[in-house]
């Protein structure tokens, strides 16, 4: 929620009145400093943004215009005060900046590089209004994030006394660790159980070194524990520990965020060559157990000829580490066209840079492998677009008789994933849709069980970092109240 | 991390570990796996639980060295940790009163089969046991088979112990002598392929434990998809156990021969 009072005060007043909209609107938008794209090609774990400087962050904070009704926070699911930060990073206190973030979100420096800005707080900026740039917050949010973490001065949110009432929080990703601030702040008891190794979930295994580094996020993580969030790792609820085992421990809430677990495949002929892998398992392999590394014990192909089927953000980072992991032709093949694509603007942007090939309107209907049983070619069906789908975009249509054959070594099919089914599995009472996500009430975030609630893509099946943490905050409120009232 | 509080040697390359893990001993089940890593940088590697002690909270290993992964947990000895370990995962086997059960098993899936095979007697089944080793030294856990089971036989290609002969050989004998109501068949992928073309010309039901690559082992990968009647099923979280009479052994092999060559290299970089 945006602070009326901050907004009125003294420093903020002056400088709104230094300068006039006009002069302000005419700031160009700022660059993101990037490395540059054929040296980044082949550098596994480099960040590809590199970050705005003090002065860059300051002229573009310049360009916002303090509105009173701040359109870009109805675009934000976890409600910034996006104005009052920028305006602290105008006027110089990038702490005071990173802190405004923290309040309300618990992954600002993930949110700063993975968020779909343009979907959101830039999707709705006033600039757009006018026909002008949207002013850069993503970039921004990175900046005081990154500039609070590198100062050493990390700051830890406040919280209310302990009221020592325990929560339990299945899944460490996104939704599971903006749940677990928010409760922590609240005052409760709050224990993180993973089934992985690594805290983080797909934020670790999913999202690739150089657009998210694991350090970046483990310092969200730690700043999470010196707020007294408790985690456990390799421990499966609803395997290891069941549900009652936790309440009989005297957790009188417990959150799911088990995230999306089965990999979805297209059940065509060949799917299973050696080769032919799900982008989970591609992208696990090099992020979480850094399988590119020599001296890590999981073995990873590094395909020359790779093809990357689907159109997301998951699908721009499996064809993007491909072609760092050495592929010489490194392709997206998409049934619809680029227009239709889910993936970020700035993705499918960098990946262009980094010579990846789109194959956009083609579909695959075959693969095609040798004696030993590995992927070899594939064939591809030609499409065209026709009436807007049920998701409201065009719909591909196949051009009968059309096909091509094209050389792969590798395959990685990245065309979504299926809501994990342990936890709707091993509790009675849950209600699970014909999709198996939990259903919830979807301002509470409350299950058929009251004590549980859940968020994410265990309740979405499919969705993004942001939208996984907003779950989290409204799940802790309403948890929250649900407690209080007994 | 999880505390290693016995080692046996079986035979040089097959070492039985008990390793501390009260949380998994107790939920854990007959069929149940865990995920296994060993050191910083290591892979995790799926391993059936052999058996567990919920007095002492442990769980029990049987490890077959063979590659990079499962050599450095057998390098490792008692008071050591293993460095992550998750579980129990999979389904765990179905246990019911079926009447005469043959439970077919070779090398190292000898050790998994042990709480199966007690399980299946304790739900009132007639019990056959078949083990399978290449030679005398390699046959693990006959003494606990005995235990459980109605009878034993002992399978060893050379003839150095038992009869000589495969794992179909022992399990043809009985199918040939009375009525047998399922077959429970753990080992390698050869074997249950054998095993299971057997059986299914004499039409006895057949259950096949996988072992498949796996890398997270929650459902999450992928990795170790097979087809089973035609359709792909996850191991991890639809198995291991499916009726093997459905399962296409072929696949499977292939898919576990994926990165034989990349393993290779590591294991001569290891030497």
């Amino acid at each position: 929620m945006q602070n009326k009072e901050d907004r009125s005060a003294a420093w903020r007043d002056e400088l709104r009145k230094s300068m006039k909209a006009k002069e302000r609107t005419d700031i160009p938008r700022v660059h993101m400093p990037e490395l540059d794209p054929v040296y980044r090609s082949h550098s596994r774990v480099e960040e590809v943004n590199l970050g705005l400087t003090a002065e860059m962050a300051m002229l573009e904070a310049k360009r916002c215009l303090d509105c009173a009704n701040p359109t870009c926070m109805l675009g934000c699911p976890v409600g910034i005060d996006i104005p009052r930060f920028v305006k602290n990073i105008e006027r110089g206190e990038f702490l005071e900046a990173a802190k405004t973030l923290k309040e309300t979100s618990a992954l600002p420096a993930v949110c700063g590089r993975v968020c779909p800005q343009e979907k959101q707080c830039e999707g709705q900026c006033m600039h757009l209004k006018m026909k002008k740039e949207p002013v850069a917050v993503g970039h921004l949010e990175r900046f005081a994030a990154d500039y609070e973490r590198e100062s050493g001065n990390i700051s830890v949110p406040e919280t209310a006394p302990a009221n020592h009432i325990k929560i339990a929080v299945v899944g460490s990703g996104p939704a599971g660790l903006a749940f677990a601030g928010d409760m922590a702040k609240f005052g409760y008891e709050v224990v993180v159980f993973e089934a992985l190794h690594e805290i983080g979930g797909v934020l670790k295994y999913g999202i690739p070194e150089f657009r998210l580094p694991n350090d970046i996020v483990d310092v969200e993580i730690q700043n999470l524990q010196s707020m007294g969030v408790h985690f456990v790792t390799n421990c499966v609820v609803g395997k290891t520990i069941s549900i009652q085992d936790l309440e009989d421990d005297g957790f009188k809430g417990i959150f799911v965020a088990s995230g999306a677990g089965l990999p979805r495949f297209m059940n065509i002929k060949g799917e299973n060559l050696v080769g032919v892998m799900s982008s989970n398992e591609y992208l696990t392999r090099v992020n979480l157990m850094d399988a590119a590394s020599e001296d890590s014990d999981t073995p990873v192909f590094k395909g020359k000829k790779v093809a990357i089927i689907g159109g997301g953000n998951t699908a721009m980072d499996s064809v993007r580490t491909a072609r760092r992991l050495g592929a010489e032709r490194a392709m997206i093949v998409y049934r619809r066209s680029e227009e239709e694509m889910p993936a970020r603007v700035e993705e499918v942007k960098h990946a262009k840079e980094e010579g990846i090939d789109f194959l956009t309107l083609h579909n695959p209907i075959e693969y095609i492998g040798n004696e030993q049983g590995r992927v070899t070619q594939m064939l591809l069906q030609v499409m065209e677009l026709g009436q807007p789908d049920a998701s409201g975009r065009r719909s591909p249509i196949e051009i009968p008789g059309k096909t091509e054959l094209i050389d792969v070594d590798m395959v990685v099919v990245s065309v979504g994933v299926s809501p994990n089914p342990l936890i709707p599995q091993s509790v009675k009472g849950l209600e699970v849709s014909k999709w198996g996500t939990v259903i919830v009430n979807n301002d509470t975030m409350q299950s058929a069980v009251p004590i549980i609630f859940a968020g994410g893509d265990i309740v979405r099946g499919g969705a993004t970092v942001i939208l996984a943490m907003g779950d989290g905050r409204r799940a802790a409120k309403a948890m929250d109240e649900w407690i209080k009232k007994g | 991390m999880n505390k290693i509080v016995s080692k046996e040697y079986f035979s040089a390359n097959v070492i039985k570990f008990e390793v501390e893990a009260p949380l998994i001993a107790k939920a854990r089940k007959a069929g149940h796996f865990v995920m296994v890593k060993v050191g910083l940088k290591g892979e995790r590697i799926p391993l059936t639980i052999a058996d567990a002690d919920l007095q002492k909270g442990t769980i029990t290993l049987v490890v077959q060295k063979m590659g990079v992964s499962s050599s450095k947990l057998c390098a490792l000895e008692v008071g050591e940790y293993i460095t992550d370990m998750v579980g129990p995962l999979g389904k765990a086997t179905h246990i019911e009163n079926f009447g005469t059960v043959v439970c077919a098993c070779g090398g190292v899936g000898t050790a998994p089969m042990l709480p199966i095979v007690a399980a299946l007697k304790k739900a009132g089944n007639k019990v056959v046991t078949v083990i399978a080793a290449r030679t005398k030294d390699l046959i693990i856990l006959e003494e606990q088979m005995r235990e459980y089971s109605d009878e034993v036989i002992v399978m060893t290609d050379d003839g150095s112990y038992g009869n000589k002969g495969l794992v179909t050989n022992g399990v043809e004998s009985v199918i040939n002598r009375e009525k047998v109501d399922l077959c429970v068949t753990i080992g390698p992928a050869i074997m249950m392929k054998f095993v299971s073309l057997l059986t299914k010309k004499y039409e006895v039901p057949t259950l096949a434990s996988l072992n498949t690559i796996m890398v997270d082992g929650t459902g999450m990968c992928g990795a170790c998809r097979v087809s089973v009647g035609g359709k792909t099923k996850f191991v991890c979280v639809d198995g291991p156990e499916f009726d093997a009479h459905l399962v296409d052994f072929d696949e499977m092999l292939m898919r576990l021969g994926g990165y034989r060559d990349i393993e290779r290299e590591d294991m001569a970089k290891m030497a």
